[in-house]
């Protein structure tokens, strides 16, 4: 069981960060991100300034780079991708310490580089200061759909069950001499995947069962438990970052 | 005599592939009292219990919780009269927190604001679970989970309560706790079980089920003390234990 564990992206504190609202976070973290997507990938300076701008905010909800940074590696599947870019796109080359990389190559690795990490610190800082009990009111009150929060409410709380389930299957073959590192015993591994799915499945059936019986038709009630509904002071403040980020997107178009 | 607080009559239930679970029930239970229903694995006690509130719609026969009938108008009003306490507590909990839980049953059927917070507020306190509200069920021992999910259902102030093997997999200490949770309760309670010494326990009054039908119903003492009766459905007393009269 994962009794006692804290969620590993969340931070407890209580910073104005902590304290703002999660729909507006969402909504700021996604803007930032559109700007940062859309700002042209061959310029430094935009990309500094939103480094500074995420900085700030860490510095603001009391995040260490030592507690991200760890967290961040998320992000090295595509670093890696970057990283062979230099070496296999064609074009006009230049030569770096001996080797030949492309130009065109090494401006798609810095644009996925600096893009991917500045994506997933923005969301770490969501992750950090948003707790998973705000997530669900604060999807149905920026109106997604019922059916993507329940789901996303159900991923959030059974994936800790199934990780249970999965750790003490995994117990069962291996106290029974199961090497999983042998190629002819990925058989038994992919059968325990197999056995999962479905009683997974059936505690899905089990869990609407449940559901049903109190009451629930369709759709998650507001519960009135939750945090405040978010003012018109909390957006205005919180949408800051995402102002100032558009405004750095727009200005790196025009002077480019 | 004054009507029942639960009526079943001839009631049946097929499922899709052909498997009669209930074959013919007739039940009835007074205001207030404690019935366990007993039974081997697969007699259709499950089966019982989620007929009770709609969950599954019975193909033969009536349910009827006080003076109202199950159909499909009645549902809701039925689903909040009768509270189904799964044999799984990670069944029933699936929301991020114990008391947003707890809140989701009243929300459903209309209760908001302070009466919610009130509610949710009461229902923690009556399993003793009040500093846990804001943990996630996933940080929650088992006795203690099955406590939570017994608050989801009190919330939504049931008249009659079922249980489906309350018992089952909790340590000594929390099958105590659970029960001196159980015990003050006004509602009406229905306790699916193979658990004899914890039927006897919680409840005066035993219904046998097997192969989906009522096969004793008596006072507990006298349907427990039947050892033919338990060994010919499959039931029977912890080595040690006899029942005293």
């Amino acid at each position: 069981m994962s009794a006692g564990h804290p969620r590993p992206l969340h931070r407890d504190g209580d910073s104005p960060v902590h304290r703002a609202p999660a729909e507006v976070k969402i909504v700021c973290l996604v803007l930032v991100v559109l700007a940062v997507v859309a700002t042209p990938r061959n310029m430094f300076w935009p990309y500094a300034i939103y480094a500074v701008l995420i900085l700030a905010v860490w510095r603001c909800a009391d995040i260490r780079l030592r507690w991200a940074a760890p967290r961040m590696l998320i992000e090295v599947p595509f670093v890696v991708l970057a990283v062979l870019l230099p070496f296999s796109a064609g074009g006009e080359r230049i030569t770096v310490a001996g080797a030949q990389l492309s130009v065109s190559g090494l401006w798609a690795a810095w644009g996925i580089v600096v893009k991917g990490t500045l994506g997933v610190a923005a969301s770490l800082t969501v992750a950090a200061t948003t707790s998973a009990r705000e997530l669900p009111v604060a999807l149905s009150r920026l109106a997604v759909p019922a059916l993507v929060t329940s789901m996303l409410v159900l991923m959030i709380r059974y994936l800790d069950v199934l990780g249970a389930e999965a750790r003490r299957m995994r117990m069962a073959r291996l106290s029974r001499g199961d090497s999983p590192r042998l190629l002819h015993q990925a058989d038994a591994l992919a059968r325990g995947i197999g056995v999962l799915f479905l009683r997974s499945y059936e505690r899905g059936e089990r869990v609407y069962l449940a559901m049903l019986s109190r009451g629930f038709d369709g759709r998650v009630p507001e519960l009135a438990i939750g945090t405040a509904r978010a003012r018109a002071v909390d957006w205005s403040l919180a949408l800051l970052p995402a102002a100032f980020a558009l405004t750095v997107s727009a200005s790196a178009w025009v002077l480019r | 005599m004054s009507r029942p607080a639960v009526r079943v009559s001839g009631l049946g239930h097929v499922y899709p592939d052909g498997h009669r679970a209930l074959d013919g029930v007739d039940l009835e239970v007074a205001e207030g009292e404690r019935v366990a229903i007993l039974g081997p694995n697969g007699a259709g006690k499950t089966t019982l219990m989620l007929s009770l509130n709609g969950v599954l719609t019975p193909t033969t026969g009536t349910v009827t919780i006080g003076a109202t009938t199950l159909s499909r108008k009645t549902v809701r009003e039925i689903r909040r009269r009768v509270g189904l306490v799964f044999q799984d507590p990670d069944d029933q909990l699936f929301m991020p927190t114990v008391a947003q839980d707890v809140a989701f049953g009243p929300a459903n059927f209309g209760v908001s604001g302070a009466e919610l917070t009130r509610r949710v507020a009461e229902a923690l306190a009556a399993v003793s679970m009040t500093e846990h509200a804001e943990r996630s069920p996933a940080h929650l021992s088992l006795g203690q989970r099955r406590r939570a999910a017994l608050a989801t259902v009190l919330a939504c102030h049931p008249d009659i309560l079922v249980l489906d093997e309350p018992s089952a997999n909790l340590d000594p200490q929390a099958r105590r706790e659970l029960a001196e949770t159980l015990s003050p309760l006004a509602a009406t309670m229905l306790v699916v079980t193979h658990d004899l010494p914890y039927a006897a326990q919680l409840c005066t009054r035993a219904v046998v089920l097997d192969d989906g039908r009522v096969v004793a119903d008596g006072a507990m003492a006298d349907v427990l003390g039947d050892t033919g009766l338990l060994a010919a459905h499959r039931l029977e007393l912890p080595w040690g234990f006899t029942v005293g009269r």
